[in-house]
């Protein structure tokens, strides 16, 4: 089984967000991790498949040189190789269009999203992959099982599951429930050094959508704090001054 | 044109569609056009979208979109938006949404935003504004195509009554056999589903173990909400992990969000801090949650959250 797993490089979840004068993300002081959805679901399901049988993970990434130490954590993690395609994206749609460049090359059985990243929170470029090769595409899968080449997948949709089934190839985006997370070990972390990571450059896309502004939320008034002894008092606020009941 | 494509699981239509209508019967208003609402499949009085805003109302039924197949979906809405000129596509960022916006986008080249939350300016570029950083920050976007593909986020704007009923005209529209089967749909019925809900109840590890669970289903009962969790209450299994809230589990907004005994980490609030309304139940003062809530009750939850049941019961008896 030859899979495909796309990993995003994000701010680490409790990081300070801020923006400088010329309106983008400020990321002095900033801790960079792997997406946990790429991390902890994708890529450890991905594995998982492969160690169930048999085949290749390859890790893509679209993004600069920093992010190599992001990519060689997946390495680390179990990955078998990895691609990264330098260019310092702006759009969904470009991310998209240099994953699937790679991808129709290769004929992967299965090719692996996050369900969003933790800092734009798109939620997109999955889908836009499936389109740009022609692939079925299930978002927000929470359970994979496979059988020969078909797949019967569980997905979160409102208020509960969807249980649905279909062949390969195919593309997924994980969330919680996949798979559970794998700390790199020594020997993992040894052998990622050697593991290849091939630079390879952005094919010609276009920027269709793309952030011109940045603003903080306004700030919340100071809590009103409510005797416990007096809900009676709590109830009213929330019928009579906070108007949402 | 503005295209809006109302969703009807099971033939139905939810508030979400009359949400993503409102919104794009105010985007047209903004472009100086009309909008139309798409249905697709067997749907029950899809007319009533009129009331929304829709001036047309089109409806595509074929055996196929009985069944959610996002690339059978995405070829029949995208061969409408071209039939009737859609410059904007607009659609709900749900379960369906978040497959669909991304393949229509790829599909007809064009730059997309999802879970917007405004309505778009068109003066000096089309933008729009979403949350970013799981609500710690708001982006502004500029979509530079011809046509462009957005999703709404639930709760962001109410569905608001304008016009009238219109009739639904039938259109054919061809799509490729969907791969993807759906062999089941496992939904709990009479509880609003947690992105959809208005009022959340919602408790953490203060909570001691899952026997305990009963005073917040009763809480919840009293006003019709619907059940939360924080992160390590689901991952022990106390709770079902489709109530797992925050950055890495359901992003809420509802208009009223009650949290017992839930400390307010920055990941929990990641996914809670748009809700309108925030009360916190909790006995230690220094909980961050505090500073993050419009109304704090500072004592034993085993207390306070029956008393607070009460005093809804008594509320209502009396007004
Ligand atoms: C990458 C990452 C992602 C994460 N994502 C999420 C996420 O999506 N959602 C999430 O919730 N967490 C998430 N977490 C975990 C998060 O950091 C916190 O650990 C978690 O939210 C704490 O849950 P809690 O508030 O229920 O428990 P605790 O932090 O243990 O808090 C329990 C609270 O209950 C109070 N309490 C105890 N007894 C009582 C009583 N009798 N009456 C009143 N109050 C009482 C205590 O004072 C305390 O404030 C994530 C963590 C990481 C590292
Ligand atoms: N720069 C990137 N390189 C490779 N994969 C990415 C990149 N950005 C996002 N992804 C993948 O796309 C998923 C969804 O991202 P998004 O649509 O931005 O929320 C992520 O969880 C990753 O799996």
């Amino acid at each position: 089984m030859k899979i495909l797993v796309c990993v995003s490089k994000t701010p680490e979840t409790t990081a300070k967000i801020s923006f400088t004068a010329d309106n983008t993300f400020n990321s002095a002081g900033v801790q960079y991790i792997m997406n946990p959805y790429d991390e902890w679901y994708a890529l450890v399901r991905g594995l998982e498949l492969k160690e169930q049988a048999g085949g290749t993970v390859t890790i893509i990434n679209v993004g600069p040189a920093d992010n190599d130490q992001t990519i060689r954590k997946g390495l680390a993690i179990g990955a078998d190789n990895a691609v990264r395609v330098d260019c310092d994206p702006k759009s969904s749609l470009y991310v998209a269009k240099q994953i699937a460049a790679h991808a129709k090359a290769e004929s992967y059985d299965v090719i692996f999203f996050g369900k969003e990243t933790i800092d734009y929170n798109g939620s997109e470029i999955g889908a836009m992959v499936s389109e740009l090769l022609d692939l079925p595409f299930i978002s927000y899968a929470t359970k994979l099982t496979m059988e020969g080449n078909t797949a019967t997948v569980e997905r979160d949709i409102e208020g509960g599951i969807e249980v649905a089934e279909v062949d390969t190839p195919v593309v997924l985006s994980c969330a919680k429930g996949m798979a559970e997370q794998r700390i790199p070990n020594m020997r993992g972390i040894m052998m990622a050094k050697r593991k290849p990571l091939t630079v390879v450059p952005a094919v010609e896309a276009a920027d269709l959508a793309v952030t011109v502004g940045f603003e903080m939320p306004p700030a919340k008034s100071a809590v009103k704090m409510i005797d416990p002894e007096n809900m009676d008092e709590l109830v009213k606020l929330l019928y009579e001054e906070a108007k949402i009941l | 044109m503005v295209l809006v494509y109302a969703e009807s699981p099971k033939g139905k239509f939810k508030k979400a569609a009359y949400e993503a209508v409102t919104y794009g019967a105010k985007t047209a208003q903004v472009m100086g056009t009309q909008c139309v609402a798409l249905t697709l499949g067997a749907v029950e009085d899809a007319s009533v979208l009129g009331k929304y805003g829709a001036a047309q109302v089109l409806n595509v039924a074929n055996d196929s979109l009985n069944n959610f197949d996002s690339q059978t979906f995405t070829a029949i809405i995208a061969g409408v938006a071209q039939q009737v000129g859609a410059k904007v596509i607009v659609m709900n960022h749900s379960s369906s949404g978040k497959s669909l916006l991304g393949r229509l986008a790829a599909r007809l080249d064009a730059g997309s935003v999802s879970g917007v939350k405004s309505v778009p300016t068109v003066d000096g570029g089309f933008k729009v504004k979403r949350n970013v950083f799981s609500g710690k920050a708001i982006a502004e976007y500029e979509i530079k195509s011809d046509v462009k593909v957005l999703s709404l986020m639930g709760n962001a704007l109410p569905p608001e009554e304008v016009g009238a009923p219109v009739a639904v005209q039938t259109i054919n529209a061809e799509g490729p056999a969907g791969r993807v089967k759906v062999k089941e749909v496992k939904v709990e019925e009479g509880t609003v589903p947690l992105p959809e809900a208005e009022l959340v109840v919602s408790a953490g590890r203060g909570m001691k173990g899952p026997e305990n669970w009963g005073i917040i289903d009763e809480l919840a009962k009293e006003l019709g909400a619907t059940t939360a969790c924080s992160r390590p209450v689901a991952d022990t299994g106390w709770r079902p992990h489709h109530e797992h809230v925050g950055q890495t589990g359901v992003a809420i907004r509802p208009n009223l969000y009650i949290a017992a005994g839930i400390s307010g980490a920055i990941q929990h609030l990641a996914g809670v801090n748009s809700s309108k309304v925030i009360v916190v139940i909790n006995k230690d003062p220094e909980a961050p949650f505090f500073k993050a809530a419009d109304y704090g009750v500072c004592a034993d939850l085993f207390d306070v959250v029956p008393a607070l049941t009460a005093a809804f019961k008594k509320y209502k008896a009396n007004n």
